[in-house]
């Protein structure tokens, strides 16, 4: 076994594979709803990826806001419009299409792969420090040098609520 | 401090969840589905930040930890623009279904010049 070989890069093999694979199989399943809980997989498995780069914080934010609460929005609508009729959610198969979006995904690929992924693949180097994922220092960043962001955040997020109430409800 | 774990390694895991969505946005013609795709190159890009924020500064001479921080922050700001950009956009995909009984993004070409 050649030295690299050690518990944090197996664990760090599986959790890239089983990302890789549910998020193909986003895009591959035709079935809406498999995409959705192919989604969920994908999500929790970046939330231990997040756990693995030491940003505990942010991996328990990713399990509450994206597993939690944006899946069962998805969940939701596509129970809805299966409500009136599962026809809706079906596709048609469109060659010429997937034929340029493979195109496409290969040559954007092929781009990043090597002018932006190569450089750094034998950065090892951590300059984090240990601590840097900890809820403390984060609380105290969003309070202090982020806090108009933080401000504008939650504006943002207000002004969705009541866009999406708009555009949800029945005229009366 | 070395990781064991190379940084080219999250770099690829990231780039190859960010292709696949760009693949899913241009095949897919069903708009959910490719909401989804849009919420993978989110997260895509909020892996490549993280890891960035460990393996951090490129910048000779930058605070660590403001660099760690400053990658962090970045990531709840795209968690929060995501979720309000998917329930207004599942809004709106509600919306048009009441209106038109479809959702096939190849049938909406009202807006077309």
């Amino acid at each position: 076994m050649p030295e690299w070989v050690d518990g944090k890069t197996i664990l760090f093999a599986m959790l890239a594979g089983l990302a890789g694979a549910t998020a193909i199989g986003v895009v591959a399943f035709g079935n809406a709803v498999r995409s959705a809980l192919c989604l969920v997989l994908n999500f929790f498995t970046l939330a231990l990826l997040y756990f693995t780069l030491d940003a505990e914080m942010l991996g328990v934010t990713q399990v509450i806001v994206y597993t939690g609460a944006i899946m069962v929005l998805f969940l939701f609508v596509i129970m809805l419009l299966n409500l009136g009729s599962p026809a809706a959610l079906e596709e048609r198969p469109d060659y010429i299409k997937k034929a340029l979006g493979f195109m496409f995904g290969g040559a954007l690929f092929g781009v990043v792969a090597s002018q932006v992924v190569r450089p750094f693949i034998e950065t090892k180097q951590v300059f984090a420090p240990d601590n840097y994922g900890a809820p403390q220092g984060m609380g105290k960043a969003l309070f202090t040098t982020y806090v108009w962001p933080f401000e504008m955040a939650s504006i943002l997020l207000v002004i969705g609520i009541v866009g999406s109430i708009l555009l949800a409800k029945r005229r009366v | 401090m070395e990781s064991s774990v190379p940084l080219g390694g999250y770099l690829a895991v990231g780039l190859m969840m960010f292709i696949v969505g760009v693949v899913g946005v241009v095949i897919r013609r069903n708009p959910i589905v490719i909401f989804m795709c849009i919420e993978l190159m989110l997260n895509a890009v909020n892996l490549t930040l993280l890891a960035f924020a460990k393996y951090g500064p490129i910048v000779k001479g930058a605070d660590p930890t403001q660099t760690a921080m400053a990658g962090q922050m970045m990531v709840i700001f795209v968690m929060a623009v995501a979720a309000a950009e998917v329930a207004v956009g599942l809004g709106i995909i509600m919306a048009i279904y009441r209106l038109r009984h479809t959702i096939d993004v190849d049938e909406m070409s009202v807006m077309r010049g």
